[in-house]
């Protein structure tokens, strides 16, 4: 029975996925180096990184795909390749690169995966649901990127898991795929279901999930809620013409302030917290240089600018 | 960490209802294993049976080589009536086709696009993907037999209920041998790899395996699992007997494939 009130249910029950100083090398490489992270019951945790940083592996060990090793490990109380038969028919998964039979129809192989397990969600349904029923009797072979998505996600659903792993599930899909998959997971965490999805789309980390965990060079390097995450001073910006001699706007705020124009006339106060006071000093400087500054407000950092910081810049 | 305010702050807000509302309410369970093995058995042979290519190669070829083979005279297919040596020949074949070449092709593929790697994580696992695969094998073999034994009916072949009966063992255990060689070459071999060599010793078998034809290097093709498969077909067709040396070397080869596949089968 699914707890009404997901928040509470965290609380009272044992997390799904305990994930303790993980650590996994292939060869010389280094992969995970010590990740640790839990994920609860009616919760979407996402694992937040760059590419390479160690999000499929850490999945991949917690589906007994991947023998870890070193560190602790448990699914649903269990180990995931000691105790695979006992996981399999409760945990949900969604590979990256798909995986699915390629020689049959999307719908064929959804019934297939279906008729492994007990109680099955309805797959017209499901299929309703995740848009597949316009390319039902199409080769798997022959689907686009997208909508193998798609029907990658109905496989790793269709069993009625307790657990659900989704790697990238919103990879290559159109905005509209992408709310129809966000609906469907947030059913699933509503009906109790633990949910672990990696993704390095913030937007999606911003709006789906409740936990993030952010991993870079196999380590867990900021975890918490989106609020958690982007909470500390906002920064105050505003809008006006470009060019404005910014120095001469930096002498009238408090010592430590700076101004930047990020994109041609988009304004930023760096430096100090935003307050009533920068605020006010902002607007009369603005009436004494005749500027109108529009959109004047105090601006949270997004999970963006915190993944930048955390993760760097440069390329992968 | 107060997960409400987190979800309070959420834009979003609830799923918005739905005509076709899920019942996401975990109730994850495993079918009976024997279901589960049937549906992947059926679910395989499907496939098999709707891909061109292995079709040609599992029943198109089988039955051109039956047709000739019992018409022409040119080839000496040994002693025995000319329909019965045909068709144990091609029946060899056509395991081999199946077990080997097709099942080796289609699984390689399978491991290089990840479908081994998910159907692993489903109830099936493991275990119950290989025990699906051999259904499926056994199932096509089951097809084949009453395809090519209704050709050579039409070829002049009379049927004995012994001599048939006498067969299934020899089918068997060359479906086991076939079948565990064909999945130690799909485990260890890339899929391109797998596709070439599975179709190179397909013709190599065919052609001086001592399939379709009793091998001139007798001592040698004997001790292969081609020659024993059709030298024990051979006997039982046309001979009505069950040759044990070539059943002991079938069963050698079987156990010996089956241990390397546990030991060197690379799942990924």
């Amino acid at each position: 029975m699914a707890s009404p009130l997901p928040s509470l249910a965290k609380a009272t029950t044992a997390p799904a996925v305990l994930v303790e100083d993980l650590r996994k090398s292939f060869g010389a490489t280094r992969v995970l180096d010590g990740l640790s992270f839990e994920a609860a019951p009616g919760r979407v945790t996402a694992l937040l990184g760059p590419n390479g940083a160690g999000k499929t592996t850490t999945v991949a060990c917690c589906e007994g795909l991947q023998r870890p090793d070193g560190g602790r490990l448990q699914v649903l109380g269990l180990d995931p390749v000691a105790d695979a038969a006992a996981l399999r028919p409760r945990v949900g998964v969604m590979l990256q690169d798909g995986g699915l039979p390629t020689g049959v129809g999307a719908l064929e192989a959804l019934r297939h995966v279906a008729g492994l397990h007990t109680h099955p969600l309805p797959v017209d349904a499901l299929a309703e649901r995740l848009g597949l029923t316009s390319f039902a009797r199409t080769r798997v072979r022959r689907l686009s990127g997208g909508q193998r998505q798609r029907l990658a996600v109905a496989c790793a659903l269709v069993g009625r898991p307790e657990l659900v792993f989704l790697d990238e599930p919103s990879a290559g899909l159109d905005p509209q795929a992408r709310l129809a998959v966000w609906d469907v997971v947030r059913e699933a965490r509503a009906s109790g279901v633990a949910v672990v999805l990696t993704t390095h789309l913030m937007e999606e980390a911003e709006r789906l999930a409740d936990d993030v965990v952010v991993i870079d060079a196999g380590r867990v390097v900021a975890r918490g809620t989106p609020a958690d995450l982007t909470r500390g001073p906002a920064v105050l910006t505003f809008v006006a013409r470009p060019g404005l001699p910014r120095e001469s706007l930096r002498l009238a705020l408090p010592v430590g302030a700076d101004v930047v124009e990020d994109q041609p006339g988009h304004y930023a106060v760096l430096g100090i917290p935003a307050d009533p006071r920068v605020a006010a000093t902002v607007t009369s400087w603005c009436a004494t240089h005749d500027v109108l500054p529009e959109g004047l407000g105090a601006q949270r950092r997004t999970l963006e600018d915190v993944f930048l910081d955390l993760t760097g810049r440069s390329l992968r | 960490m107060s997960g409400s305010a987190s979800l309070a702050a959420r834009a979003d807000g609830p799923p918005a209802p739905s005509a076709l509302a899920l019942d996401l309410t975990p109730a994850g369970g495993a079918a009976p294993w024997w279901r589960r093995t049937l549906r992947q058995g059926s679910f395989e042979a499907r496939i098999a049976l709707r891909n061109g290519e292995q079709l040609l190669l599992t029943l198109v070829l089988p039955v051109i080589v039956l047709v000739a083979a019992a018409r022409t005279t040119s080839l000496d297919l040994g002693t025995g009536d000319r329909p019965s040596l045909a068709l144990a020949g091609v029946l060899a074949v056509a395991v081999v086709s199946t077990a080997f070449t097709g099942q080796a092709i289609a699984t390689g593929f399978d491991r290089r696009n990840g479908v081994l790697r998910l159907l692993a994580t489903t109830p099936l696992g493991r275990s119950g993907l290989l025990a699906g695969k051999v259904l499926a094998v056994l199932l096509l073999v089951l097809v084949q037999v009453v395809v090519l034994g209704a050709v050579a009916l039409a070829v002049g072949w009379h049927p004995e209920a012994l001599r048939v009966l006498a067969a299934v063992p020899a089918v068997l255990l060359g479906v086991a041998a076939f079948t565990s060689l064909g999945l130690l070459l799909a485990g260890t071999v890339r899929a391109e790899g797998t596709l070439a060599l599975a179709n190179f010793v397909w013709v190599l078998l065919l052609a001086g395996g001592g399939l379709v034809l009793p091998s001139p290097i007798a001592r040698v093709t004997d001790l292969l699992p081609s020659g024993a498969l059709g030298g024990a077909l051979r006997s039982a067709l046309a001979g009505g007997t069950v040759a044990a040396g070539p059943l002991v070397v079938l069963a050698v080869w079987a156990a010996v494939a089956t241990a390397a596949c546990s030991r060197w089968f690379r799942w990924e």
